[in-house]
């Protein structure tokens, strides 16, 4: 594993080494001294395109805990606003010696571009492309699943709301199915993105159909800023088919769990009783985040790289 | 050696133990994964018999803090379990074999970052030379001069799935 730019890159046993590895890290935010000295001395670029809030200081706290020197890049106030391009603010960042680029960028590809690329030599790792995929997020979503229902093969987990603008459902989708779970998309028609019948999943129009049977239930953020037409009539009554309400999670089985990639309009997809209720793992899912993190970034960088003696 | 010499090394270094330390009162048994684990338990079984308490051994990874991270690829990492706090306590160390010493040494800087230990003592089942650190056991097993181009390998019951036994392979003849 090089650069990590899709979760559909990642074999099962990959998936799992990751998961596993965040399992034993996530003590570390236990300790009085929450920092292990493993990435000391490499530097890793948090280069983000894209307003963030959780992913970026994420991505920072466990660079950090690694031991690792993080350079924090946002587009906003940066030579990008004069007009640089993508290549020539990462030869920039490659002469500063970057081991890492973490990337967050509006168009779909970009990481991949900047991977596929002799711009830098460092790992890429994909935090939020466009429309197209966010793995890490996938990641943490499953080791969230994971510690709450234990093995997700055979899992039944429901993703509702806005996929067509959502790179958290398509790198879920992929991930999830490479760990042997069965996806279910829920969405009005003009929120689901074409071609979603290669995807491994199944997909549905009605909410509450998909209830009875789900483990784990993950609500999408409906994505306004990425919207230039109406998909739905209203608000009103988009929360009314698609929302998550406490009527709804009542219908849920007991040990079923609620997720949210976050962040939340609360009142539009979910509803803040249900946010706030004990079923919900919003909060939970911000600390896994962490040390998924961690994970991935001791994986890509903690061994020798190329170019090293090994 | 064969299970009973294991067996009586071990037996032999938990009494080492107490004598030390007067009792297991405030002595805390890490085991060095994999191998360690499984030795620090068995060392936490016959401390209790002999004291008629119950003692928890734990386990302390150390690949995070390695040295040689950088010239293999990353490693699975192991768990870590500290059963109570170690400040002001004697933290006991178990691993399988002691060469080098580099990973006692990642094991004490682990063990900083967890917290102040009245002392750290160092048992091991073989000691087979070749130090390149300041570092010695405190409780031997058994000593065992080797060459560098040999090999020591110790199964145990519980890991391996196969008889105890430390042998020798690999001979440079």
């Amino acid at each position: 594993m090089k650069h990590l730019l899709s979760a559909g890159d990642l074999s099962r046993d990959e998936a799992v080494l990751i998961l596993d590895t965040a399992e034993q890290l996530l003590s570390v935010a236990q300790r009085p001294i929450k920092k292990l000295p493993t990435l000391r001395g490499r530097t890793i670029v948090n280069l983000f395109f894209e307003d963030s809030t959780r992913t970026r200081i994420s991505f920072e706290a466990a660079a950090k805990r690694l031991s690792a020197d993080v350079i924090n890049f946002s587009a906003k106030g940066s030579s990008v606003s004069k007009g640089e391009s993508l290549k020539d603010t990462a030869l920039t960042l490659q002469a500063m010696g970057a081991d890492a680029v973490v990337i967050r960028h509006h168009a779909s590809g970009a990481p991949h571009r900047l991977a596929t690329s002799e711009w830098t030599k460092g790992a890429v790792v994909n935090a939020g492309d466009g429309t197209h995929e966010h793995p890490t997020q996938a990641l943490l979503d499953a080791f969230t699943m994971r510690s709450r229902l234990g093995d997700l093969a055979g899992k039944n987990v429901t993703i509702v709301g806005d996929v067509l603008h959502s790179r958290v459902a398509r790198s879920n989708a992929l991930l999830l199915d490479t760990l042997g779970a069965n996806v279910t998309l829920v969405a009005p028609p003009t929120l689901l993105p074409v071609g979603v019948e290669t995807w491994p999943v199944e997909t549905s129009y009605d909410l509450d159909a998909s209830l009875e049977k789900a483990d784990a239930v993950m609500m999408l953020r409906v994505q306004r800023e990425r919207m230039n037409a109406s998909f739905f009539p209203s608000a009103r009554e988009y929360s009314r088919r698609y929302g998550l309400d406490v009527a709804r999670m009542n219908r849920l089985p007991d040990h079923a769990i609620v997720l949210h990639p976050g962040p939340m309009n609360r009142g539009m997809e979910i509803n803040a009783d249900v946010a706030d209720s004990d079923r919900s793992v919003i909060v939970e899912q911000v600390t896994n985040g962490v040390a998924v993190r961690m994970a991935v970034l001791y994986l890509l960088l903690g061994g020798a790289t190329e170019g090293e003696t090994a | 050696m064969d299970a009973t010499d294991i067996s009586r090394a071990l037996t032999r270094i938990t009494h080492e133990i107490l004598e030390r330390n007067r009792d297991a009162e405030g002595v805390v048994i890490l085991g060095i994964p994999t191998r360690g684990v499984e030795l620090a338990e068995r060392i936490a079984a016959k401390m209790a018999e002999v004291e008629g308490t119950t003692i928890v051994p734990g386990a302390l990874d150390v690949t995070m803090y390695r040295d040689d991270l950088r010239l293999k690829a990353p490693r699975a990492l192991e768990a870590t379990n500290v059963p109570e706090d170690i400040d002001g306590r004697v933290v006991v160390l178990v691993d399988d074999v002691l060469m080098s010493g580099r990973t006692i040494r990642a094991a004490l800087d682990a063990l900083s970052d967890l917290g102040r230990p009245k002392a750290v003592q160092l048992a091991v089942l073989v000691d087979r030379g070749h130090r390149e650190l300041p570092i010695r056991a405190d409780f031997v097993g058994k000593n065992l001069p080797t060459s560098l181009a040999e090999k020591v390998r110790v199964r145990l019951s519980g890991t391996d799935g196969s008889d105890d036994s430390v042998s020798i392979e690999g001979s440079g003849a």
